[in-house]
């Protein structure tokens, strides 16, 4: 709502790759409502803390509802929104450090639950909002703000640490390609299970690799980002984790697995065996 | 004991509806009659005991944690996440069992932090939301807490206290969460507390939270006790057709609705329906954009501190109202000073009464006679006299008797405190 909103001053810095991955999120989001014939407010966004959170007061058109919390927590929030509300279309927009760093306890039983929402997580290597940082995957050896003679911790990988610890669907973009991204996000949301779309989305001011990423001809820079092969197996775990372990960025559906039972089937499941009772009944059964 | 009574309880102990309940049934009663024909060949007397006394009332037997969770059930509690911790545990199993209706249910979460958070996102679609823990979980929800105060989203946190600071004292009983409970969050936030003084208050308490958080759309904490938690006593029945629960107001209007316009309460809009907007944990304008405007941060925490004007409705007790000198204690320290008070004035000592479960905000009538007291003598179970100091802060010319044992008060070391201090305050009058 920025754009109409005075008050609210936040900016991305100029080539931000938040932009990309706002424009692709509004496109996902409106094919997700064309197909659905349903209106925009049956979405809710939850976003971290950091750049990438901004981004639910930035989104332009239609307003889903949004809920802006508190640093690492987006994934417990929107568990609780989903299980409340299971027929609420629920996503949540994260940076690397917000859901890798501080939030990384809340990923592994969301995985385990296969809880039914869409994870679009902003990896730009760095804290930018505090002005450069390093966070889980900035590099060994970088130097930032924080690791001024370079940072001692090997980076983590996302993409492997999602495939372990079970995330039925795991995808890879790229803030420079909105198109592709927009269609990895819907194919996301309309997955039965958890979803993350894992976006490279740079940050032009404290870890530029923009031109890493995609290529610089004229600097001599050959692109590491690659779109998939075509013939690529995503409901093959090990075809998955060998796109992964290869040099460069793979773009693309990695993994899926729809024959999990999502969370709000294993609620409703519970629910079947269960006999409720009203609350006099409860009561009765104490007495003597 | 009657053989009719006995035979009654392990008939109904163990009609359980699987195939042989008969055979145990009739095993469990001829186990019964061996053992009295022995004792009675043995010369063994046991004596008799008189009948046991029947009110006219009807009544329960129940543990304070299931009345507790009965009374969020009774005022339409809709969801439930917890995580194990002692002595909170059992309203999570009791939920987890229990809470299964449609369009509700109850879930073990995976910390503290996820059962606060997870809460609060389904309070923020319109369900009535609950969570249980004791310190340790309250001190790592605190974060959550602050978020829901300035999200204006309703839930209910019970702190079921145990002792000490850190891991502390799991399984013993203590007073020493108020303050923290007052003030949990960081930044200018204060909380809405019930703390139940019986088990029969732990289901009131519980119904008052629901219905507070609802209807002022903020953080509601109840603070029960160990003591109370795990103790099974008899109450009288509660009447569920005089429950009555409220439900906050939710807007029913178009889009482009202002959320956070205004100093007072509005009404919230529910995802799925038209009026979207921002909860925003960050200082927000009126639509839940991010700002940092002077009078923007004035207007909204004036907002959030004014709708605990909508809370002002509890009740107290009060007895020799008019004395100068007052016992009021708190929570579970209720029944030991409430012993002692009337053993004090049947002995003739010149002190009052006053007691309420509406610790913040206090009912402002009480508050109101509690500042024209020359002394009000708060017995309570922590080091710092948290009450009383909070009392104290508030104008009231309170002083604490405190115990930090772990352990309940004792009747007889009341009724020696009580007087010492009471007739420490007559030297002091003639003295002056």
């Amino acid at each position: 709502m920025s754009g109409s909103n005075e008050e609210y001053d936040f900016k991305w810095c100029p080539g931000c790759g938040d932009f990309g991955v706002r424009r692709a999120l509004e496109w996902a989001m409106t094919d997700y409502l064309t197909e659905e014939e349903t209106p925009m407010e049956m979405n809710v966004v939850v976003a971290g803390i950091g750049c990438s959170g901004n981004l639910v007061h930035l989104l332009e058109g239609d307003q889903p509802y949004g809920f802006h919390g508190i640093h690492g927590r987006s994934l417990p929030v929107a568990m609780g929104v989903k299980m409340a509300r299971p027929e609420l279309n629920v996503l949540v927009v994260a940076g690397d450090g917000d859901f890798l760093s501080i939030g990384m306890e809340h990923i592994a039983p969301q995985a385990a639950r296969n809880l039914d929402v869409c994870c679009v997580i902003m990896d730009n290597g760095v804290y930018g909002l505090t002005k450069g940082q390093s966070s889980p995957t900035t590099e060994v050896g970088i130097i930032t703000s924080s690791t001024p003679y370079g940072k001692p911790e090997d980076s983590m990988d996302p993409l492997k640490y999602y495939l372990t610890i079970g995330v039925s669907f795991i995808a890879s973009g790229f803030s420079s390609k909105p198109r592709d991204l927009s269609k990895l996000i819907l194919a996301g949301i309309n997955h039965p299970g958890f979803s993350i779309v894992h976006v490279q989305s740079p940050c032009t001011t404290y870890n530029d690799v923009t031109d890493v990423l995609k290529g610089n001809a004229r600097k001599g820079i050959k692109p590491l980002a690659y779109d998939i092969s075509e013939d690529h197996d995503s409901g093959d775990a090990e075809a998955a984790h060998a796109v992964m372990s290869a040099p460069g960025v793979p773009l693309g559906i990695l993994y899926e697995n729809t024959d999990r039972p999502t969370f709000t089937q294993r609620i409703e499941d519970t629910h079947t065996q269960a006999k409720p009772s009203t609350p006099q009944e409860l009561l009765n059964t104490f007495e003597f | 004991m009657v053989q009719e009574d006995l035979e009654g309880f392990i008939v109904k102990r163990f009609t359980r509806g699987r195939p042989g309940d008969d055979e145990i049934i009739r095993s469990n009663i001829e186990a019964m009659n061996l053992g009295r024909e022995q004792a009675a060949s043995s010369g063994f007397n046991v004596g008799t005991l008189p009948e046991p006394h029947r009110p006219e009332w009807a009544q329960v037997m129940i543990k304070g944690n299931d009345a507790l969770s009965l009374g969020a059930m009774a005022a339409g509690l809709d969801v439930y996440i917890g995580y194990p911790i002692s002595p909170a545990t059992t309203i999570l199993v009791y939920m987890e069992r229990n809470l299964v209706q449609d369009g509700k249910f109850a879930y073990q979460a995976s910390s503290e932090l996820e059962a606060i958070n997870s809460v609060i996102g389904a309070g923020f679609t319109g369900k009535k939301a609950m969570t249980a823990t004791s310190g340790p979980g309250f001190s790592l929800m605190s974060e959550g807490i602050g978020m829901a105060w300035m999200t204006e989203i309703p839930v209910v946190i019970v702190d079921v206290q145990r002792g000490g600071p850190a891991t502390g004292l799991p399984t013993k009983s203590e007073q020493s969460d108020l303050f923290a409970a007052l003030n949990p969050a960081h930044g200018d936030a204060i909380m809405p507390i019930l703390a139940p003084g019986t088990v029969e208050e732990c289901f009131y308490a519980a119904i008052t939270a629901i219905n507070w958080s609802e209807r002022y759309q903020g953080p509601v904490v109840l603070l029960s006790e160990m003591g109370l938690a795990e103790r099974a006593q008899n109450i009288p029945k509660p009447d569920l057709s005089k429950v009555v629960p409220e439900t906050r107001r939710v807007y029913q209007g178009n889009n482009g609705y202002k959320r956070y316009d205004g100093f007072e309460l509005s009404p919230m809009p529910l995802p799925g329906t038209p009026g979207s907007y921002v909860a925003n944990a960050s200082e927000h304008d009126a639509i839940g954009d991010t700002t940092h405007l002077p009078e923007r941060h004035v207007q909204m925490t004036e907002r959030r501190f004014s709708k605990l004007e909508l809370l002002k409705d509890g009740t107290y007790e009060s007895d020799n109202a008019e004395q100068e000198i007052m016992v009021m204690p708190w929570g579970s320290s209720k029944g030991p000073v409430q012993e002692a008070y009337n053993q004090l004035k049947e002995q003739g000592l010149p002190i009052g009464w006053f007691y309420t479960m509406y610790l913040h905000p206090l009912p402002p009538k009480l508050l109101e006679e509690l500042r024209q007291k020359e002394l009000v003598i708060v017995p309570e179970l922590n080091y710092q006299g948290q009450f009383a100091s909070i009392l104290r802060s508030l104008g009231v010319k309170a002083e604490a008797i405190t115990q930090y044992t772990g352990l309940p008060f004792k009747v007889r070391d009341l009724v020696s405190k009580i007087t010492e201090r009471v007739e420490a305050r007559r030297e002091k009058v003639v003295t002056v």
